[in-house]
This record gives C-alpha cells, structure tokens and sequence, in this order.
C-alpha cells in the first residue's frame, strides 16, 4: 500500500495541492484507513496517468475530469467487449462462424 | 537504443519548445493508457519518454551532444501503466489464455489485424529492478559482483570501471522467463555508490584531505598518500599550510567514454602535535616573528 508521501517522494512533478485537489474531484479514490490514505497499485498508476496528462502532455485542470470520464468509458467499454468475445469464443465453432459472418457483413470497410 | 532526435522526429538543433511539442505530439498517439488496445505503444511510448528525458535536461542533452554519454543513460526500466489494471484479464477459459486472445478474435472480426496470426499466446517476461550499493573503490577500478534475483536466480554483475553513481545498467534477457516461446525480460541494475570514508569523487577527479604534521609543512617532506589504486609517494613543498591542494595527475577514475582519467587532488591540513612538545613550546615563547600575521583581520573589518 502507497501513501500520498510515497507518491510525491517517486513522481517528481507531482505536487502536494494538485493531489488533493484530483482526490477531492474523485478523479482517483484511495481508501481511508485510520486517518490516512492508501493507494492501491492500480491507484499508483492512474496518479501516473494523470500526472503525464497534466504536466506533460499540459491538459489543464478544468480539461482533466472530462478526459479521465472518456477514459474510464473506454475501459468500460472494452470489459464489456472482452467478455462478450470471451462468451463469443466459448462457443462451438459453427455458431462463431456464424457470429464473424455476421459482423463481416455489417462491416461496410470489409465490402470490396 | 535509438538517436533521441530520430525518436523524436527533430533536428539536432531544436529548440526546446519544438523538443516539447514533438514529444506531446508522439505522447499522445503512443501512451499506452490511451491506447489499449495497441500492443506497441508501450514500447513505442518507453522509447519517446527516455528520448525525451534525455534531450529536455541541458545538461544531459550538452553531454549526449559531446558524445559522453550515449542514448543509452536515459534507458528506463518497465513501469506498470494504468491500462495494465483496467483491462481486467478474463479467465482462461476455453483454450483463450487472455486478452491478447480475445483482442485477436476481435481482429479477425473487425478487420485490420488479420496478419498476426500466430500459434496460441505468447508474451515477453517481466522485467526485474535491482538496486546494488556499491564502494566507491568498486567503480573507481570495476568490479564483479554476484546479485541473487527475487526468484533465487543468481547473476554475475560486471561494474564497468568509471561507473556513475545511479547508474542503470541493462542485462538483457536476464529477467523473468517469456510466456509461450515469447522473449525474456531484461533485469535493470542501478549502481548507488556509498560514500568513501576519505575519497570524494567529483565527475572523474578523486579529492581528499591529507593530514600533514607541523614539521612536515614547515620544511617539506615526501609522504605516503592513498590513492585509489594504493598508496603513492608524493611531495609536500616547504612552507605548505591547510588548504595547500597538490595534483597528482592521472591518479583519479578513467573516464568511460574517453578513457582520459581524472586527477587525484589532495588538500593538506596541518595538524599540530598531539602530545607535549617542550621544546617546542620552549621556542614558541622566545619566538619573534619577521612578519606580523594578522590572520582575521578580514573577519573583523
């Protein structure tokens, strides 16, 4: 477990008030135990995430929420594709066949 | 490693606003966050990131400039991005080891990524960090030691002579095994040097203070002094106080791009004697300087 003092020891850029600031907007959530926070790994590398969107690639704090929402709708996003094409690859052959047909047709870029 | 300019798309003689904007450019199209679904980002990503910190230090880019230092130094080692947790792995089920599996039917459904076809999955092992204190001597002269890995894997580690403090030296293939045929990871091994009890290193010279008796400043004497590589005799002129620095050429650490060595600097500190001296005391209290000292007059204007 990482607190907010091990994050700002290993990511030089990260300040102190911008940190609150992204736990106070929800933007990553520790868990509170006894006083104080404690990041998990996944936690660790969203701060890295955000801390490369932000000073780096300069997307500034009022932009951030939005493209941290898209993001966390991307992934949401791909759960639900990767388990829909897991349940579609547990299937019998024929029937995935069927499925890829299907999609082939729906696919304007594979008609030639 | 590649040219950073080249990985970065700029001329040798950019700016550091177009060394920023190109790597804003390239981070944007290759972060592995934003792009999950694209295998190469990661290492399209690392390679931007360890160009760009090379080029956006002045310092490190003058070096890398004089052919110091090469591309190389700014290697880091893998970091855990954030896609690596969201895209939560799926069971194995049904012959489908992971997403990568799951991202090929997804190919071979919608186009695009139809070439890769390979057998069953296969990816490249973790890389493993290892942190490894050293002596000062140890760099100063190479060394060999012998690292045991987390996983009990033991490895020969050669310290190349001239080695900086922090350091990051790359064993490639010495990480955790591939998965599925697929390559193994490489193991990372920063160097941190610990101080020397009397050395200091500064960039390729060695500094260190030498005691010298009374006797010896005042008339000059030939003294033993260590040295990196073992003792050495050197002159003390007549007449040296604290603070006198003599040079002994060639006597620090090889340079690793140059192969120049530095020099050894010695800076003498008079120390008076420490047991009773009558004669000494004798002569001090008859002794009529030719030359009134005011030695803290600076101090007091």
């Amino acid at each position: 477990m990482t607190h907010v003092d091990d994050l700002l020891a290993t990511i030089s850029t990260l300040q102190r008030g911008d940190i609150e600031t992204w736990i106070r907007e929800g933007l990553v959530a520790p868990q509170q135990e006894a006083g104080t926070l404690h990041f998990t790994e996944m936690e660790c590398a969203r701060v890295r995430l955000i801390c490369t969107l932000h000073y780096e690639l300069e997307i500034d704090a009022e932009t951030l929420p939005m493209v941290l929402s898209l993001v966390d709708q991307l992934y949401d996003t791909r759960k639900r594709l990767l388990s829909l094409t897991a349940a579609v690859a547990a299937q019998d052959q024929d029937v995935q066949a069927a499925i890829l047909a299907a999609l082939e047709r729906d696919d304007p870029a594979r008609q030639s | 490693m590649k040219d950073p300019y080249e990985t970065l798309g700029v001329k040798r003689s950019a700016s550091d606003k177009e060394i920023k904007d190109a790597f804003k450019k390239l981070a944007r199209q290759y972060h592995p966050d934003l792009h999950p679904g694209d295998k190469e980002a990661e290492g399209k990503f690392k390679d931007i990131s360890a160009a760009n910190d090379l080029l956006k230090d002045a310092e490190k880019r003058r070096r890398f400039d004089a052919g110091e230092i090469d591309a190389s130094g700014a290697e880091r080692p893998q970091q855990r991005y954030y896609r690596d947790f969201a895209d939560a792995p799926h069971a194995a089920q049904d012959g489908f080891a992971s997403n990568e599996d799951l991202e090929e039917f997804l190919a071979r459904a919608f186009g695009g990524g139809g070439a890769r076809s390979r057998g069953g999955f296969a990816a490249a092992g973790q890389d493993v960090n290892y942190v490894l204190p050293v002596g000062l001597l140890d760099v100063a002269n190479g060394a060999t030691r012998t690292i045991t890995l987390p996983d009990g894997k033991t490895l020969q580690v050669t310290i190349p002579e001239g080695a900086e403090d922090r350091q990051m030296l790359r064993l490639k293939g010495q990480g955790m095994p591939g998965f599925g045929g697929g390559p193994t990871g490489d193991a990372y091994v920063e160097i941190h040097v610990e101080p020397h009890p009397f050395f200091q290193r500064k960039d390729d010279n060695i500094h260190v203070d030498v005691p010298v008796t009374l006797k010896e400043a005042v008339l000059g004497a030939q003294i033993e002094v260590p040295t990196i590589n073992g003792p050495v005799v050197a002159t003390v002129p007549k007449g040296s106080n604290t603070g006198t620095t003599l040079r002994l050429r060639d006597r620090g650490i090889r340079n690793r791009k140059t192969g120049q060595r530095g020099h050894q600097f010695i800076s003498l500190k008079v120390v008076l004697p420490t047991a009773e001296e009558p004669d000494l005391t004798a002569f001090l209290e008859t002794w009529q300087p030719k030359v009134q000292q005011e030695p803290r007059k600076e101090m007091l204007r």
